[in-house]
């Protein structure tokens, strides 16, 4: 992160997909294709801004600490993560899907304690704690749906787009903790240090998605 | 834990070594110098001491960063100071007790339970000034300069200085009349610019829309210093509680602007993450390549009240681990020499004592030891000339 430099972080796939005609309102496309390129720092055709393209859950952290000047992540990683240090000021409206527990029908109404398999360990502690609930947590990486068939928890927290994977399993969604949507994340060190850029650039960015948003 | 494993250190906790360790002690001397030439008295605050005076009025985020024990003696809970800044603020209130302006500066380690900061060092190097009894322009800015000359001595330069005024936030958000928790979520939604969900939670909140509107302008008065004008504008009738926090600020930047014309100055009144117990203008520094803050300081009034005395305060720390590793000086090179052999002769530790008190550096051979005088870093050898006298010679 040089005073130059405008290092923007995003993810593969969906994430990166839709964030390009929103960068590229913003006058950014990039040079270089991630799916087909081994470079890891992407050129775009301003030769100021540069992009990475990595996991989502490390984009935080690569904000958070400065390697990035600002990226694009989910609002389920954001709130997995704590958000410390990062600013999010812009909801980017991309990626839409929900943050739910699902199971098998009437799984949560077990007496005792409810096991609970997810990869989002902290929201899911703080969504039970909310509820007044003590629950156990499994940590998984991935495969959630697997987790209640084969009786290694009760339900499962996860996300939940068409719920294709669910019906697929047997499952249903029983409860709704967040709607969730890709945010736009700024260093804070950045939003003070290059202050006119990163405004001009979060304004542009904000009248593409009000455009996208008018259009649907 | 193995025994190959057992030089560990535990997580975020370091050791200096040479010549890292020569570099921090000339800038901690070359500061504390600074500070003397200033008029502010070094003070030496206990490293642990009970919770009531180590947490008192300093918030919840100081109490969790706060390692604690139980004293054998009496089975009171005590805490390994975190900040050292609410120490002094009780020394300057409780044990001197003075009615003139009193200027302290401090330097020492600090214990965090939780890595903050890049690369999560939990036993950051806190050094820091404050100024006691005068509430007012002349201490916020000599403060803030206090602060840029520290960055100097320690070669850290191209500062940006990020000002801000607690009372603003305070003031809107009394003006809401929000209950503890709304404050609090609202809090850390500003802290976090989440604009989005702040217009969520703004319409549905029972106020009046200005003062909705006010707090929603709030999350984006950020920028340069046309920031403060913007700010008159949006939130002109807040009252004269945040007229009067515009204006102190105003006044703070262009004395800075004056005195340091090389300094960029930024305006975020909706940053308070990490300002505990401050009462004012506050401020933070950062420097480019850093995604984090260097330095933060600023007015926290009354803090002494608890220990018998409320008094005008405002201050600055910052942590001389990090300002060394920011620094744009080099390492000074491995120290060298005078190389003096193990020898029984009573006139070389004669001549060794001289050349000591000429303030050279004389390392003394051991009799049978390994390594010649470049082996053990020297340059020069004390040997004897041909007239049988001990001089330094060149290598």
């Amino acid at each position: 992160m040089s005073n130059e430099t405008l290092t923007i972080a995003l993810s593969k796939g969906r994430i990166y997909k839709d964030t390009l005609p929103l960068l590229a309102a913003a006058s950014i496309t990039p040079v270089d294709d991630p799916e087909t390129s081994r470079k890891l720092i992407l050129d775009t055709n301003l030769p100021e801004v540069k992009l990475v393209v990595i996991r989502a859950a490390d984009v935080p952290t690569y904000v958070q600490y400065g390697a990035a000047d600002l990226g694009v992540s989910g609002k389920d990683v954001l709130m997995e993560h704590g958000g410390e240090g990062i600013y999010e000021p812009l909801d980017l409206g991309i990626a839409r899907c929900k943050l739910m527990v699902a199971g098998r029908p009437g799984a949560t109404e077990t007496e005792g304690r409810l096991r609970v398999a997810t990869k989002f360990v902290n929201t899911t502690r703080r969504y039970y704690a909310e509820q007044g609930r003590q629950v156990e947590i499994i940590k998984l990486y991935g495969s959630m749906e697997l987790a209640p068939i084969v009786g290694l928890a009760d339900c499962i927290v996860d996300l939940v787009d068409t719920g294709n994977t669910l019906r697929a399993n047997g499952l249903v969604p029983l409860e709704h903790i967040a709607d969730i949507s890709s945010r736009l994340v700024v260093n804070k060190a950045s939003m003070k240090m290059k202050s006119a850029r990163m405004k001009d650039l979060i304004q542009r960015l904000a009248e593409a998605v009000d455009q996208a948003a008018a259009a649907a | 834990m193995t025994d190959s494993n057992r030089w560990l250190l535990p997580e975020g906790i370091e050791e200096a070594l040479p010549p890292l360790a020569e570099r921090l002690e000339t800038c901690r001397r070359q500061l504390l110098d600074l500070y003397h030439r200033w008029g502010y008295e070094l003070v030496m605050p206990p490293m642990i001491e009970y919770l009531e005076s180590l947490l008192t009025g300093t918030g919840s985020d100081l109490d969790l960063q706060t390692f604690k024990l139980t004293d054998q003696l009496n089975g009171r809970l005590m805490g390994v100071r975190a900040d050292m800044t609410p120490q002094v603020a009780r020394i300057d209130a409780h044990s001197l007790n003075r009615d003139v302006p009193t200027r302290l500066c401090y330097m020492g380690t600090v214990l965090h339970t939780r890595p903050d900061g890049f690369a999560g060092s939990r036993s950051p190097l806190q050094v820091g000034a404050e100024l006691y009894g005068h509430k007012g322009l002349d201490s916020d800015v000599e403060t803030i300069r206090l602060m840029l000359e520290t960055f100097r001595v320690c070669g850290v330069g191209n500062i940006f200085l990020d000002l801000g005024h607690v009372d603003i936030y305070r003031s809107l958000a009394a003006d809401a009349g929000l209950t503890a928790d709304d404050e609090a979520q609202l809090f850390d939604m500003l802290q976090r610019k989440a604009l989005p969900e702040i217009r969520t939670f703004l319409k549905g909140l029972d106020a009046p829309a200005e003062v909705r509107e006010r707090l929603q302008a709030l999350g984006e008065l950020s920028g340069d210093t046309a920031v403060l004008d913007e700010a008159r504008r949006l939130l002109a009738g807040a009252g004269e509680r945040v007229g009067r926090a515009l204006d102190e600020l105003s006044a703070i930047a262009g004395a800075v602007q004056r005195l340091y014309p090389e300094v960029r100055l930024h305006v975020d009144l909706s940053e308070l993450r990490g300002f505990h117990y401050h009462t004012g203008a506050v401020f933070a520094a950062y420097v480019p390549g850093h995604g984090q803050e260097l330095a933060r300081g600023g007015r926290y009034d009354d803090i002494g009240r608890v220990f018998g005395r409320a008094r005008p305060a405002t201050g600055f720390s910052t942590d001389l681990k990090t300002l060394v590793r920011l620094s744009g000086q080099p390492l000074a090179a491995a120290p060298r020499g005078i190389f003096a052999p193990a020898d029984p002769d009573p006139a070389l530790l004669d001549a060794v004592a001289d050349l000591r008190a000429r303030g050279e550096r004389v390392i003394q051979g051991l009799a049978g030891q390994g390594g010649d005088a470049v082996a053990m870093g020297c340059d020069r050898v004390l040997a004897r000339d041909s007239k049988n006298q001990w001089t330094v010679t060149d290598l």
